[in-house]
């Protein structure tokens, strides 16, 4: 359930965009850009992988992939030795923002999931039950813009639980958050993965959301995006990297990897 | 209403002082005593229903028309790359130009007048929905395809609600397009209707009844324009930011 092999992965795309101006680095248009190479990562079921590396490394093109809304150039992916190529409601993706359908009150965009759920009294008490879960009980015809940022995200995430996915495929999903509700909806995730156990691939820019949250920390290097680092982080829950001395070592080690000289 | 009542009262002014005649140029007391006249004749109201009728005529047309084919031009890059060109050449060219086709093909009565109005409101809709269709943040396509949406559920679920708000604006601009165009119509190809009044009065030199027939016309514009703002509360309804605004 949820084992995913990732093997010889490949994208590459041909640049569009008019060239504005040169700074050596910037692709000129219909140049062909290495987006990933060769790139071979295996994830186990039920594990919650971090992914950090560099802004425009390919992360997000990574987690399309495996969403399968983007294909790649060549290799492939696996999903318990099924080969995954389109988008299916057992991989949910969770978007930095915006994911929410706006014109839905937030029961409309979580029945979304379970909408052909034939009994309606078992649809609407798992509906109301994800709701809960997500402490959102009392907002239930609220539209999303009269919710906040992180009341939004937790909307998200009970339309992704509610179908009862395999993995969910989270993009940054905590990027826009002031630093309280940043803290809490963590927090949150890294509960609601010890209690439901599902895969989750999460593209962060946050090293210390990585080490606090992975199972697995995976650092990609910049264009072309080549796996740096492949670690298994085995410590239990709650974590603090400020107090276990392994964690601290390893976040020196990424912040290093990542060019940035002096652990902040 | 003051500025109403302030232009109301430099018209009569204008009318009494200006040195010309009543027949020339009829102050709102003498327009007021003509359009009561109007009224009570029945002449009013069935010039009146002529110009309404082809107007919503024309406009159903238009809005059957031309939303469906603005989704599927929305969705369809190559469609798009195919029936664009044609839209752009035929837009630019007024309607009025079409008065001589369309009545040598539809002949003297309603029909050209609703082909003309059709035109006018057509391209506008057809445009402002194909635009409306390929602005939908894409992120919205994808959660269909996640969720499993049958082509019909990407329709009904995303394509109408994001496309509402531009959609109800671009019928609320074309209703007023549509009115202008409805009383140049009238003046050439038919026997009725506000426009047909207000040439017909002319030819009889009788500014008072020109004046009603503007008047009229005015009026009815409001009263569309009104019942377009209505249809915000749809898109209100349908995003649910109704009072929000």
């Amino acid at each position: 359930m949820g084992h995913i092999l990732i093997e010889n992965l490949n994208k590459e795309f041909v640049e569009k965009r008019r060239q504005k101006r040169d700074n050596g680095n910037t692709p000129e248009s219909g140049q062909t850009v290495t987006v990933l190479e060769n790139l071979n990562l295996e994830f186990e079921a039920g594990e919650m992988v971090c992914i950090l590396g560099p802004s425009g490394c390919g992360k997000s093109t990574l987690l399309r992939i495996i969403a399968g809304f983007d294909q790649p150039t060549s290799g492939r992916v696996l999903q318990d030795g099924k080969e995954l190529s389109s988008p299916s409601p057992d991989n949910i993706f969770v978007y930095q923002h915006n994911g929410l359908l706006p014109w839905m009150t937030v029961w409309q965009n979580v029945e979304l999931g379970i909408r052909h759920t034939a009994d309606p009294g078992e649809k609407e008490e798992t509906i109301q039950e994800y709701i809960n879960m997500v402490e959102l009980e009392g907002f239930e015809d609220h539209y999303p813009h009269q919710l906040s940022g992180g009341m939004q995200r937790r909307a998200e995430l009970a339309r992704a639980l509610v179908i009862n996915p395999e993995m969910l495929i989270m993009d940054e999903p905590f990027s826009g958050l002031d630093f309280l509700t940043h803290m809490k909806m963590r927090e949150e995730v890294v509960n609601m993965h010890l209690y439901l156990g599902k895969t989750i691939l999460l593209v962060t820019h946050n090293i210390d959301d990585a080490l606090i949250m992975g199972d697995r920390v995976v650092i990609l290097s910049g264009r072309p995006a080549q796996v740096n680092l492949n670690r298994k982080l085995e410590f239990p829950h709650p974590r603090d990297p400020k107090t276990a001395p392994e964690l601290q070592e390893l976040r020196e080690e990424i912040f290093f990897m990542l060019g940035v000289s002096y652990a902040v | 209403m003051l500025a109403f009542s302030g232009s109301l009262i430099i018209w009569e002014l204008v009318a009494e002082f200006s040195g010309w005649s009543t027949q020339v140029f009829p102050g709102p007391g003498a327009v007021m005593v003509s359009l009561i006249e109007l009224i009570a004749n029945g002449t009013l109201i069935k010039h009146s229903v002529a110009s309404l009728f082809r107007v919503t005529a024309g406009f159903y047309l238009a809005m059957l028309l031309g939303i469906p084919m603005g989704m599927c031009l929305g969705r369809c890059r190559a469609l798009r790359l195919l029936i664009n060109p044609i839209i752009h050449f035929l837009r630019p060219i007024s309607p009025l130009a079409w008065i001589p086709l369309s009545m040598l093909w539809f002949g003297i009565g309603d029909l050209p007048a609703i082909f003309l109005i059709f035109l006018s409101s057509f391209f506008p809709l057809l445009v402002a929905t194909t635009i409306a269709v390929r602005s939908i943040n894409p992120i919205y396509f994808q959660v269909a395809t996640n969720f499993n949406f049958s082509r019909w559920e990407t329709f009904t679920k995303i394509m109408v609600p994001a496309t509402i708000p531009a959609i109800v604006t671009a019928l609320r601009l074309s209703i007023t397009i549509a009115w202008l165009v409805v009383v140049a119509a009238e003046m050439i190809a038919v026997q009725s209707g506000l426009g047909y009044l207000i040439l017909d009065s002319r030819n009889a030199l009788r500014m008072d009844y020109v004046m009603v027939g503007m008047v009229v016309i005015g009026l009815i514009g409001l009263l569309l324009d009104y019942i377009m703002r209505q249809l915000m509360k749809i898109e209100s309804a349908a995003w649910g930011t109704l009072g929000s605004r």
